[in-house]
């Protein structure tokens, strides 16, 4: 038989014909949709007059509007409440599942997602959201798609997609202390550019991604997206089956077993061939933090910011641009550079995992007082959790509190804005301008890295906090 | 349901020299609370339009009394970012119907497409061409011919072609949407989920 990559098998399996020079018709597994991207589609198909085709291979929740404060409560936002209200009138019309405010499992789209074992692997996913290539992390091809695509998934659980090219980029060795999976990427997309993988599907592979858990493997497939790839994704092992094991709607009993034994069959063959292989060294890789205005603008925290000359002629004026907007110099260090906010949250890093990781960096020390910081669980679960692990405790302890879940300050369509001008260390995966609010300064990083900042009131290698 | 068909279009150009142009840019976040797909042209580039004031931004282009037409001409990766359509929408809703760049985002692309809006990707050698004709004289005309896949700077007769998936050149040409593509393959769905259930039980 002919070797195949880890995406071949399961694009392969999904295709329902092959369009004479067009694209392909990939069939759906699991449809995931929230409240930003999905009326139009509604209305597109009301107007139509056309059923859901599979409502049960649909699930929604509310993230993206929603306060993060005072849930029980009606939103009260006008625009965002009837956003929320439409969702939700949709979702009973059509008789989609719906994980709405205040429910259990509410959360963001891509944490609870996971976290319910409704992303299996081997599936192919889509959801009206770009990030949708967090769910890859569990062998799966999954991908953001837009509201027109929502629409052909309602109408015919499919999609048309032309096959992406395969590529794969593998970290070897093991990881340093201090640096996590949030530095792996950051770092990669220094290295290649927020364009560097568009129009690739990529597989992560390589000893320091086999050492990582599920969360810090979905933090790394969430923003291969951030390089312009079409999705990201890792095959499944022991981590994978470990972590679904007994989730709300993982398989049970006996059918577990014939699962597990059918993922075990989903890795790239060893002659299977890629498009463009790349290969980093874990021992390379720092703290990171991005300077600018795209994701591709990251350096160790320790690091400089570029000198003008050492930027290609043709980037030169986006890069003085975006430095423009950040306020900052080229050819300096940001270690000491103040900080106004730290966001620890978002679909990248807000997982239960990350809460642990800023608790235990901030344990028994003092915020300071010039920081504001939003501490913001990416699902009622992780929230719950957290409470039981006694996080709360020692975030209150050390001047944090824990808020209620959502996409909040990451796009900062709620009341979560960071003021203009003000500099964010955030765990989100945007420093595009304006994406924390108009005008605001973001910086991306870990929550280990964040953590430190919100300590230390400026920009601080992590490493000297453990 | 049909797609606004696309042909031949000539226009003069406007010009958006800036790379990585992504999504947050064309069409802020806090601008898609709404629940149709009107109107958002009016908040298209937002945030680079106006002042703080509101007023507009007099150094940006779309502000500008001597750019104008249906062609945006932007920097390398354009489109990059959230997958939100609104970018697409803001584009075409503000009278855009085809942007040229050297690159483009994945999403963006499948997007523009889905609405009529054509994005053409031309060599960097071909874009900075066009720049600068467009920066020397703002009324320059260029034609962007779909059937033949050609993107022609009309003045000076320089050109090149481009590339687009025959199924999507006709659904463009003739205004055929996916849906009801997909629509008409029900039976094909049909067979695939009755095929997919007994080999792997899903
Ligand atoms: S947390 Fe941010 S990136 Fe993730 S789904 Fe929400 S808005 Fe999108």
């Amino acid at each position: 038989m002919e070797a195949k990559t880890l995406f071949d098998k399961i694009w392969d399996r999904h295709v329902v014909e092959n369009i004479e020079g067009g694209p392909d018709i990939l069939y759906i597994d699991r449809h995931y949709i929230h409240e930003v991207t999905s009326p139009q589609a509604f209305t597109g198909l009301e107007n139509r007059k056309v059923p859901l085709l599979h409502p049960e291979k649909t699930v929604a929740t509310a993230d993206h509007n929603i306060p993060t404060k005072g849930q029980h409560l009606p939103i009260q936002e006008v625009l965002s409440r009837q956003q929320v209200k439409t969702l939700t009138e949709n979702c009973e019309k059509h008789g989609v599942d719906l994980y709405g405010l205040n429910h259990p499992y509410n959360g963001i789209v891509h944490v609870i997602g996971t976290e319910l074992g409704l992303s299996q692997p081997g599936m192919t996913i889509v959801c009206g959201d770009s990030h949708t290539s967090t769910h890859g992390a569990f062998g799966t091809i999954a991908f953001g798609i837009g509201t027109s695509e929502v629409e052909m998934v309602f109408a015919s659980q499919c999609v048309l997609q032309p096959k992406p090219r395969k590529m794969r980029i593998t970290i070897d060795g093991e990881l340093q202390k201090g640096v996590t999976s949030k530095d792996i990427i950051l770092y990669v997309i220094s290295q290649i550019s927020a364009s560097g993988a568009t129009g690739y599907f990529v597989e992560f592979a390589g000893e320091a991604i086999r050492n990582l858990s599920m969360e810090a493997r979905m933090t790394i497939c969430n923003m291969s997206i951030e390089m312009g790839a079409r999705g990201g994704m890792i095959a499944p092992d022991e981590v994978t089956f470990d972590y679904l094991r007994n989730r709300e709607f993982s398989p049970k009993g006996k059918d577990w077993e014939k699962a597990v034994e059918q993922w075990k069959q989903l890795k790239t063959d060893e002659e299977a061939v890629f498009d463009k292989e790349l290969t980093f060294s874990a021992n390379d890789i720092q703290p990171m933090i991005t300077y600018g205005t795209n994701p591709g603008m990251g350096i160790a925290v320790q690091g400089k910011i570029p000198a003008l000359n050492s930027v290609p002629k043709q980037n030169q004026a986006s890069f003085q641009k975006s430095l423009q907007y950040m306020n900052f110099k080229p050819d300096t260090s940001l270690v000491g550079h103040r900080v106004d906010y730290v966001f620890l949250g978002s679909c990248t890093n807000g997982r239960i995992e990350d809460l642990r990781a800023f608790a235990s960096l901030v344990k028994g020390k003092k915020k300071a007082s010039t920081v504001t910081a939003w501490i913001v669980p990416g699902s009622q679960q992780v929230a719950k959790q957290a409470k039981a692990e006694g996080l709360d405790q020692i975030l209150e302890e050390a001047g944090f509190e824990l808020r209620e879940p959502g996409c909040s300050a990451c796009l900062a369509m709620n009341d979560d804005k960071i003021p203009e001008g003000k500099y964010a260390v955030s765990t989100s995966n945007r420093n595009f301008e304006g994406r924390q609010g108009p005008g605001a300064r973001t910086l991306l990083a870990s929550p280990l890295t964040a953590a430190a900042a919100a300590i230390a009131g400026k920009i601080t290698n992590p490493v000297d906090f453990l | 349901m049909s797609l606004p068909k696309f042909n031949i279009l000539e226009s003069s150009c406007v010009p958006l020299p800036v790379e990585n142009v992504d999504t947050d840019q064309i069409i802020p976040a806090r601008f898609l609370k709404a629940t149709s797909r009107e109107g958002f042209g009016e908040n298209l580039f937002r945030d680079w339009r106006y002042n703080k004031d509101q007023s507009p931004n007099k150094e940006f282009v779309l502000n500008s009394p001597v750019y104008r037409g249906s062609i945006l001409v932007a920097g390398k990766n354009f489109g990059s970012g959230s997958s939100r359509e609104h970018a697409a929408w803001a584009l075409f809703d503000y009278g855009f119907r085809a942007v040229v760049s050297s690159f483009f985002a994945d999403i963006f692309k499948n997007n523009a497409l889905n609405n009529g809006l054509l994005p053409v990707q031309v060599s960097e050698a071909f874009l900075e061409k066009i720049l600068n004709a467009v920066q020397a004289d703002p009324d320059v005309q260029v034609r962007v011919d779909l059937p033949q896949q050609q993107i022609i700077l009309l003045p000076t007769n320089e050109w090149e072609s481009f590339e687009i998936s025959s199924y999507k050149k006709s659904c463009l040409l003739n205004g055929f949407d996916d849906i009801d593509f997909l629509l008409s393959k029900k039976e094909k769905i049909k067979a695939y989920e009755l095929k997919s259930e007994l080999l792997y039980g899903t």
